[in-house]
């Protein structure tokens, strides 16, 4: 890719990450740490587009391109459920009735 | 050509997806929405590109996948409410390495860069290794496998130099026409070696910011495996993260009045510790019958939760005496230090879990007026957060640490397991107050206690 687009989508998506999370709750600070956390999961990508490039008589480079999608996809899905499973308790922002007893 | 157009055209409605979902997440009303918005996505990615003409490995791929995407499913899916700080640690490692064995298998493959290129993997693939070997230190901290912070003699002299150095033989092998195996060898080991020197001497008190850094790192890396491989979705989705994990670690930091340089450079350490003022004074107990009539006479009674409630699983517990108390119409109210327990929100999660209401808890700066009303300070496995030395002891190393004021109470009672100092190894001037009792036992237990005598007073 052309060096300074990259370097302009850089820029325009470091403001948007700083703007999207200067709003959030102290409340949310964990589940959003384990959201964004699971948005970097997105490696996945990268890491199936390494291990398809790679050598297929080379075993260090598939070992390693092994690794990186093992890993990419780990990332992903255990970010995932970590994350759906404590805004899961966030259920509903009026909880009174149920929380009564 | 087609296919490819499809392929690209997916990435961008990825991106755009995983940008709208985290705004979503911002809101406790959309924060479900948005990650299933994101999940949703993160599958569309995945799928589209196995479409990518010219792949090979495919059998292999899928392999990975599967085995890597179940495991972490199902730990994530077993895994206890109060151990979720360690996961999050381990599966942001996990992305780190994944970005890391990128730049491994493009270094080995020696494509030929540009000199930007060049750097950007390399910076990668150290921030890579980093995120990961720190990540996984971070976790064995967290779980307790490893309890002792160490510290190297002359240890930011080490940090700078294993820096430099990891960095230094990093562009040499970016820039070579064909590096040596020896020599990419061993510029991963230092990288990993460099994320293992670097938290290991942070106590777990600072682990929360820790973790966030990293995962900021995490986002780094993959932002600019995003730029190596030409691939804009990697770069927005990473930068996005890395920027709003910065921000984050920021916000964290400054709650705790511990500039991020200082968690790194500085940490509170036993020897740090020990130069702390004396306390003089004794530490005086109560049972359980007068920590219940306390509360059940008072007007109002505020919580003070902290990771010793976490880790005895004692929220239901603690809702269920709130409930009681204010049936007998005392009113309670959390009050939420923003590092209590091991990540920030972290006891914000454990109580929605338990059910408490939103409106019953505080923050800091929201509660920390009221506590001069309370009739009583119910502190639950705090300890370093609600230590008045922060705010009085210049020699302390958490002075200036803006602490919950439970000292101001009426009365505080601590429940605590023993006597042994916080996370940070500190004494807590709190404990010697004259206002101060201690009941004694794990959270679970010490409450259970005080609900029965709670439920005997009301007749």
């Amino acid at each position: 890719m052309e060096g300074f687009t990259a370097l302009y989508i850089f820029m325009l998506a470091a403001f948007t990450g700083y703007e999207v999370i200067s709003r959030v709750p102290v409340i949310l600070h964990t589940p959003l740490m384990s959201g964004s956390n699971f948005v970097h999961g997105v490696v996945l990508i990268g890491a199936m587009y390494a291990l398809g490039k790679a050598d297929p008589d080379e075993p260090l480079q598939l070992l390693l391109g092994f690794v990186a999608v093992f890993l990419g996809a780990a990332n992903a899905a255990g970010g995932y459920v970590v994350t759906e499973r404590m805004l899961a308790m966030f259920k509903s922002g009026n909880r009174k009735e149920g929380g009564e007893k | 050509m087609s296919s490819n157009w499809f392929v690209s055209a997916t990435y961008f409605i990825v991106a755009t997806i995983f940008i709208l979902g985290l705004k979503a997440m911002s809101s406790p009303v959309t924060a479900r929405k948005g990650v299933i918005w994101a999940g949703f996505a993160m599958v569309a990615a995945t799928v589209i590109t196995f479409f990518i003409p010219g792949l090979q490995n495919v059998g292999l791929m899928v392999l990975a996948i599967v085995l890597g995407g179940g495991v972490a499913w199902y730990s994530g899916k077993i895994v206890k409410m109060t151990d979720m700080p360690q996961m999050v640690a381990i599966y942001n490692g996990m992305g780190g390495g994944a970005a890391a064995a990128i730049a491994a298998v493009e270094l080995i493959r020696g494509v030929q860069h540009d000199a930007m290129t060049a750097t950007l993997l390399v910076l990668g693939a150290v921030i890579g290794s980093v995120a990961f070997s720190g990540s996984c230190v971070a976790f064995a901290k967290l779980q307790g496998i490893m309890k002792k912070a160490v510290r190297l003699p002359g240890q930011n002299n080490v940090n700078f130099f294993l820096t430099l150095f990891t960095i230094g033989i990093g562009l040499t092998i970016g820039y070579a026409d064909n590096p040596g195996g020896f020599e990419i060898f061993l510029f991963f080991v230092l990288a990993l070696a460099l994320g293992v020197v670097l938290v290991m001497p942070i106590g777990g008190a600072d682990m929360p910011v820790v973790i966030s850094l990293l995962n900021a790192f995490t986002g780094l890396a993959v932002g600019f495996k995003g730029f190596v491989l030409g691939n804009p979705a990697l770069i927005v989705a990473g930068i996005v993260v890395g920027a709003s994990g910065m921000l984050l670690t920021q916000l964290m930091a400054k709650a705790m009045n511990r500039p991020i340089k200082n968690i790194i450079f500085a940490p509170i350490t036993g020897a740090a510790a020990e130069s702390g003022g004396e306390v003089t004074g004794s530490i005086r107990d109560l049972s359980a019958l007068d920590a219940a009539s306390l509360m059940r006479y008072g007007q109002k009674v505020i919580i003070v939760p902290g990771y010793g409630m976490a880790v005895a699983g004692a929220q239901h517990k603690v809702w269920e005496m709130a409930q009681l108390l204010e049936e007998g119409g005392v009113e309670v109210v959390f009050a939420i230090h923003p590092v209590a327990g091991r990540m920030p929100g972290h006891m914000n999660v454990l109580l929605a879990e338990a059910g408490v209401p939103y409106e019953k808890i505080f923050d800091l700066e929201e509660i920390n007026a009221d506590f001069a009303q309370a009739d009583v300070a119910l502190v639950i496995g705090a300890n370093d957060v609600v230590n008045p030395v922060a705010r009085t002891d210049k020699s302390s190393p958490i002075y200036g640490m803006p602490i919950l004021n439970a000292d101001l109470a009426q009365n505080v009672i601590v429940v605590k397991r023993g006597k042994g100092a916080g996370y940070s190894g500190i004494e807590n001037a709190l404990f010697y107050k004259d206002n101060c009792r201690m009941l004694y036992g794990s959270a679970q237990q010490a409450v259970a206690e005080v609900i029965t005598h709670v439920k005997a007073l009301e007749v």
